[in-house]
């Protein structure tokens, strides 16, 4: 059997740091997604506005932070912001910047999709039942909209997650990163590391990922 | 709705000095530039089921939509009980619940199922004790063949079903008059029978109602009184033999031309 290199995962502290890498991703997945929600909320809501000026410009917000790959965005917030305005900004906060700009368009455009997905007969229900405007939102458009946006959202995390091994390209210490370093540091004696280690990356991944693929999907069964 | 109630509301219409439960004066309707209703006149009286008839699109669920206050109006007076049912652009507190209305598409809350569908907005609205609710609206299931189906969801049920849900959802809100628009128009011909004996069930109880339908043979036999618009006009208005077996106009004419066909053979 060719050796593997599976061996140096467990030497030393490496261990200990793939899951330190791994943590360094998901907090920063986990803080822009805290941050996205709630201004996607916003956002999305704005969007369903009649207001044309308005519209145009969370339009041309949400294209512009779309269109650009996420490396050219964070290249801007890192290096750019430094050196035009002397910002000092860690490569973790910067990465925060980035993923809750990019999570707030994704998460904008979401909550539209939602809000514009309920047909108008669901309030003309609602109003000819005699309920309010404020009971409508509460008792019928909002447990729809959210029931549509949840495992939607839950994507949106797992999707996350997976575009910060991005962050190492401004010098953050996530999991690839930390591969990448253990690789290095055993060229010599297990030169076939590679293959172990990244094997090892891509089950941490999955283990990150797949129950938060399950529970999107149970809900996406549950409510439909 | 009870027997007494409805009686109740017979005798109110009456010591009114015989006022319409329902009176429609002069409206008028317009889309931007396009008038769609223009200078439509009548009146319902308490138990009394009008069916509106009419070709596809000239604007006999925009008169009901005005009459629920979904629609605002350009011209003329909706009155019920002598109230005007619109205020501000939403229908008047006096009106509040006391029309109700089934539309053509099944209009449930997808996200609740049958029982909190008919119970969310009487105890909402009307503050009632929700086991009484429950009672009632189980009461009215079993009477419109739903028994057992309190814990489905809308998409578990057909679309026959879906509609009888949506009358017993109405009714539970105790309206004094029901607006039905085309409420078998998207079913399956084999579900149309279920849902009209629900409705002929309510206007033998003695429901005042406004019915569109384009079954002619339902609305000959639920009818009391028959009314075509055309054009945005009220073209023939008459009991259903009057109209259905000798039409005034030639427009009433050929328009129920439309439903029968010439042999071939
Ligand atoms: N919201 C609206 N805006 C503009 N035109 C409308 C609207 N709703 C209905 N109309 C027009 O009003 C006319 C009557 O429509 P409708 O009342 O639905 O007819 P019917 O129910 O008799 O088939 C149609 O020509 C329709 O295109
Ligand atoms: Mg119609």
């Amino acid at each position: 059997m060719p050796d593997l290199g599976l061996n140096i995962i467990f030497k030393g502290k490496n261990f200990a740091r793939l899951l330190g890498g791994l943590g360094v991703a998901l907090r920063i997945s986990l803080i822009a997604v805290a941050i996205s929600i709630p201004l996607g909320l916003i956002l999305g809501i704005l969007m369903t506005r009649k207001n044309p000026i308005l519209k145009a410009i969370l339009r041309l917000y949400l294209d512009f932070i779309r269109i650009m790959p996420q490396m050219v965005l964070l290249f801007l917030v890192f290096f750019g912001t430094t050196r035009s305005f002397g910002w000092n900004l860690s490569g973790e906060n910067a990465a925060i910047i980035v993923f809750s700009l990019w999570g707030t368009a994704e998460m904008g455009d979401l909550v539209r999709g939602a809000l514009i997905a309920i047909p108008r007969h669901q309030y003309e229900s609602a109003q000819s039942l005699g309920l309010s405007p404020a009971q409508t939102q509460i008792y019928i458009i909002i447990p729809q909209t959210v029931r549509r946006l949840l495992p939607l959202s839950i994507n949106l995390i797992t999707r996350m997650i997976k575009t910060t091994s991005l962050v190492l390209m401004i010098g953050v210490v996530e999991v690839i990163k930390v591969a990448q370093q253990i690789i290095e540091a055993n060229r010599m004696k297990t030169p076939n590391g590679a293959f172990g280690v990244y094997l090892f990356v891509f089950i941490l991944y999955f283990l990150a990922c797949w129950p938060i693929s399950m529970a999107a999907r149970y809900l996406e069964k549950k409510w439909r | 709705m009870g027997k007494e109630d409805i009686e109740d509301i017979k005798e109110e219409g009456q010591q009114d000095g015989g006022q319409a439960m329902l009176s429609v004066e002069h409206l008028v309707k317009r889309f931007g530039t396009e008038t769609i209703l223009d200078d439509i006149s009548f009146r319902v009286n308490p138990g009394e089921v009008l069916v509106i008839v009419g070709p596809s699109g000239c604007g006999k669920s925009t008169l009901l939509r005005c009459i629920n206050a979904l629609e605002d109006v350009q011209g003329g007076k909706i009155l019920l009980n002598g109230l005007p049912v619109a205020e501000g652009g939403r229908k008047s507190p006096s009106v509040g619940t006391k029309i109700g209305m089934v539309f053509q598409s099944y209009d449930l809350f997808p996200h609740l199922n049958v029982i909190d569908n008919i119970t969310l907005a009487p105890c909402k609205v009307l503050k009632k004790k929700r086991f009484l609710v429950e009672a009632e609206a189980r009461e009215l299931l079993k009477r419109v063949g739903l028994e057992g189906k309190e814990k489905s969801y809308p998409r578990e049920l057909s679309g026959g079903q879906k509609q009888r849900v949506a009358i017993v959802r109405a009714m539970c809100m105790h309206p004094e008059i029901l607006l039905l628009d085309e409420i078998t128009a998207a079913l399956d011909p084999e579900m149309v029978r279920e849902v009209l004996e629900v409705v002929l069930d309510l206007a033998r109880q003695g429901m005042t109602m406004l019915i569109v339908t384009h079954e002619m043979s339902f609305a000959r036999a639920i009818a009391t009184k028959v009314m075509m618009i055309s054009d945005g006009h009220v073209v023939e208005e008459g009991t259903p033999e009057e109209f259905f077996t000798a039409p005034k106009t030639a427009r009433a004419r050929q328009f129920l031309n439309t439903f029968t066909y010439e042999s071939v053979r």
